[in-house]
């Protein structure tokens, strides 16, 4: 029942930033020894330089346990995916309950939550129970359900928000539709509150966003309909109105527009409880890489110019977007191997994120604290899950070698889709442990 | 140069020479059509299948005409009257039309980029005969063969494109090719349908008909559809044809030897007034003759004119 992670650079944003031994017990953190303060880990991470030998003896080794040798790797408090589409119930070609997990657990997340847009849908106490039963049986990463906000995905009446809550669920979301009525959703969210569940919204205004790509010369050339960004950003300025109407804090799902980012900074400087994510795709790519009808590159919202990824890069720096969250959408190739306006939105995401991020991190786009603050801080904050590495804490981590590049194959993924652009893309780290609760549930 | 092309999918992906490659067949072919007897066995034993998801009598009826009149085998496959396409998935419907060994497919689809699909799936050749509002060769070309055989050469001539833009794939094409070939193309429309970016084919922008008109050495309608109106493009046909319609008083800004050019079918009275269509500036129905000449000329390349020469 005792473990012993050795001679990692822990990051715990706030907290820890140091060589240290975490001694686990029963599933929980017992002690962290700090063995060395760590520096330089705005770039790379772990700092070159290491542990004399000398150093790297520590006392008291547990009598019986297991040892995890993290030298020259990043310890850091399990990743949180706030954002995932796990397709059980009514998909399970897409995406099982259970594959899911396996995708999550080597993408580094130890808690991931998954959207309601299940056939059935996730509205009632039922499906919310059958999703965390069936999720623990897994004995892996954890699964936080997020319900729906309205019955039925269907923007008319809202759920049994109470019994959702008792059931398990974390949080509200019509997610892969908005509610386009406002009433709903200013009742949603003065009424949720109470019972103690976060509003995500998905913001887009259906009668702008008639298109299947973003609105622009990529998409003229192409001759495919544009969704423009106001498509989202007036969606997110009707929700900052709301909250600031109720005073209840919202959270925006998956920000891809610029000017979206200037309301929501806007926003948080006037006092305005709202918190938003965006996707690695957001900071990655742009509409330039919807080549030649590539159904992979199809996301709602879309794909969206340089400035706008610049906007997102500087967001995440700035602290205006809060959290790195996949937006992990499998779909088989009967969804994407179609004309691209038939194809279904979206990609996996959850064993590339990680990759992703630290790109940024190279970049100089942000350090390796912000990283672990977008990836496990954040999301637990604001969805009242707890996180960090600290005496008495679960232990829950996800140790990163940052230095440990390879090359990213869809088809040796864990997920049981391969709807990525990122096949075959170079990543400079690589996730090499999860441990879950004590329980190491994925190492490579 | 000689042809190696295995497709033509849009004019993006054509050159000048291969541009001038296919005026010049379609001029030679051209003369097929007004012998007594219309055919020549060039294409004797090659099948061609019209696969045309979207229906499109003009454009099917013209590649069947070409289509035989170089004795080609041509097959019509629609998606209302078969029951291989309905239902069916496009990747599928390729297989089955791929198992009956066609040399080339001629296809048109709603789907922007669906014969780009295709192409990437199917041995055949693949003529994009229309994809969403994305390309339609043929089109162009026979648009440019009409201009070049009245004007001499493309380079450096006015040509204004006016109607909606946006969903117009003829536009697209046009712009690109006859940009391409030396040519200045100006789009008109009102702000509604004038696709963002659309400066990056090469066009200049214009909300002003005078403008348009004005120095102009062909004019092109587009048609305007009634339906459009439900997504506000517009406020009604009345008002359009008074703001964007080409009529007599309008054309009196144009140059005398104007060519006044229009992809079909007309909306007398909306785009296009009926005394401006019927006049003897008007080479719309030249257009049509083109058409068929272009058409034979994409089809004996794609089959193997100049591809394997020793055929025959
Ligand atoms: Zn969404």
């Amino acid at each position: 029942m005792q473990m012993i992670i050795k001679n990692g650079h822990v990051i715990d944003p706030g907290n820890i930033n140091a060589i240290a031994d975490i001694h686990v017990d029963n599933g929980k953190i017992v002690s962290v020894k700090i063995l060395k303060k760590a520096s330089g880990v705005r770039k790379g991470g772990a700092d070159g330089k290491g542990l004399s030998p000398e150093q790297n003896v520590s006392p008291g080794e547990p009598e019986a346990g297991r040892v995890i040798d993290a030298s020259g790797c990043i310890v850091v408090p399990g990743l949180i995916d706030m954002h995932v589409h796990l397709r059980e119930p009514g998909e399970e070609y897409k995406e099982t309950i259970e594959s899911g997990i396996r995708a999550a657990a080597a993408g580094g997340f130890t808690s991931i939550c998954c959207m309601p847009n299940t056939r059935p849908v996730n509205d009632n106490g039922q499906v919310t129970e059958f999703i965390i039963q069936t999720a623990r049986q897994c004995r892996s990463v954890n699964v936080y359900p997020v319900a729906a906000i309205s019955r039925g995905l269907a923007g008319k009446e809202m759920c049994e928000y109470g019994e959702l809550k008792e059931a398990g669920a974390v949080a509200i979301s019509d997610d892969g539709r908005p509610v386009v009525d406002s009433l709903l959703m200013r009742r949603a969210l003065e009424y949720s509150q109470s019972v103690g569940l976060k509003v995500i919204s998905h913001c887009e205004d259906p009668s702008l966003s008639g298109g299947v790509m973003n609105e622009g010369s990529v998409a003229t050339r192409a001759g495919l309909a544009g969704i423009p960004n106001a498509a989202e950003s007036i969606m997110v300025m009707r929700d900052i109105a709301l909250s600031e109407l109720t005073g209840v804090p919202v959270h925006i799902a998956h920000v891809s527009a610029r000017e979206s980012i200037f309301a929501i900074r806007d926003a948080k400087a006037r006092g305005v409880n709202v918190t938003a994510e965006t996707a690695p795709h957001y900071f990655t790519l742009t509409d330039n890489d919807v080549k030649n009808y590539d159904t992979y590159a199809k996301m709602n919202p879309p794909l969206r110019s340089v400035d706008d990824r610049s906007a997102v890069r500087e967001a995440l720096s700035d602290g205006t977007i809060d959290v790195i969250a996949t937006d992990h959408a499998p779909h088989s190739i009967l969804e994407k191997d179609v004309e691209f306006d038939m194809a279904a939105n979206g990609i996996i995401g959850l064993e590339t994120a990680v990759g992703l991020s630290l790109i940024l991190v190279s970049k100089g786009v942000m350090s390796m604290e912000t990283l672990v603050e977008k990836l496990a801080n954040n999301p637990a904050k604001i969805l009242g899950l707890e996180s960090g590495i600290a005496d008495g804490k679960t232990a829950n981590f996800t140790i990163i070698d940052p230095k440990r590049s390879h090359v990213y194959h869809a088809k040796e993924g864990y997920s049981k889709s391969k709807n990525t652009p990122f096949d075959g893309w170079e990543f400079p780290g690589k996730v090499v442990t999860t441990i879950v609760g004590g329980v190491v549930v994925f190492s490579s | 140069m000689t042809w190696t092309k295995k497709d033509v999918l849009d004019m993006e992906s054509l050159s000048a020479e291969e541009i001038n490659i296919i005026l010049d067949t379609a001029d030679s072919l051209k003369e097929i059509s007004k012998r007594p007897i219309k055919k020549v066995p060039t294409l004797r034993g090659k099948t061609v299948i019209l696969f045309f998801q979207e229906a499109s009598t003009r454009t099917r009826v013209s590649f069947d005409i070409a289509a035989k009149r170089l004795s080609a085998d041509s097959i019509s496959i629609s998606a209302s009257n078969s029951s291989m396409v309905k239902g069916e998935t496009l990747i599928d419907t390729a297989k089955n039309l791929e198992a009956m060994s066609p040399d080339i497919i001629v296809m048109r689809h709603s789907s922007s980029g669906a014969p780009h699909l295709l192409a990437q799936r199917i041995s055949a050749s693949i003529i994009n005969a229309g994809d969403g509002t994305h390309a339609h060769p043929t089109q162009a070309l026979l648009d440019m063969m009409t201009v070049r055989e009245r004007k001499g050469s493309l380079k450096n001539l006015r040509v204004s494109i006016i109607g909606d833009i946006s969903r117009s794939r003829v536009a697209r094409s046009n712009i690109l090719g006859f940009t391409k070939m030396g040519a200045h193309v100006k789009v008109a429309a009102p702000p509604t349908m004038m696709p963002k970016g659309i400066e990056s084919l090469g066009a200049s922008v214009t909300g002003d008909m005078k403008s348009a008109i004005e120095g102009a050495d062909v004019i092109m309608m587009l048609r305007i559809q009634k339906e459009r109106q439900q997504s506000f493009l517009f406020p009604s046909e009345r008002e359009y044809s008074k703001r964007f319609g080409l009529n007599i008083s309008r054309l009196q800004h144009a140059k005398p030897d104007v060519l006044i050019m229009h992809p079909g079918p007309l909306n007398r009275g909306v785009e296009i007034a009926p005394e401006v269509a019927d006049a003897p500036y008007s080479v719309i129905l030249d257009q049509v003759t083109s058409g068929v000449a272009v058409r034979m000329a994409i089809l004996y390349l794609l089959a193997g004119g100049m591809r394997d020469a020793d055929d025959h």
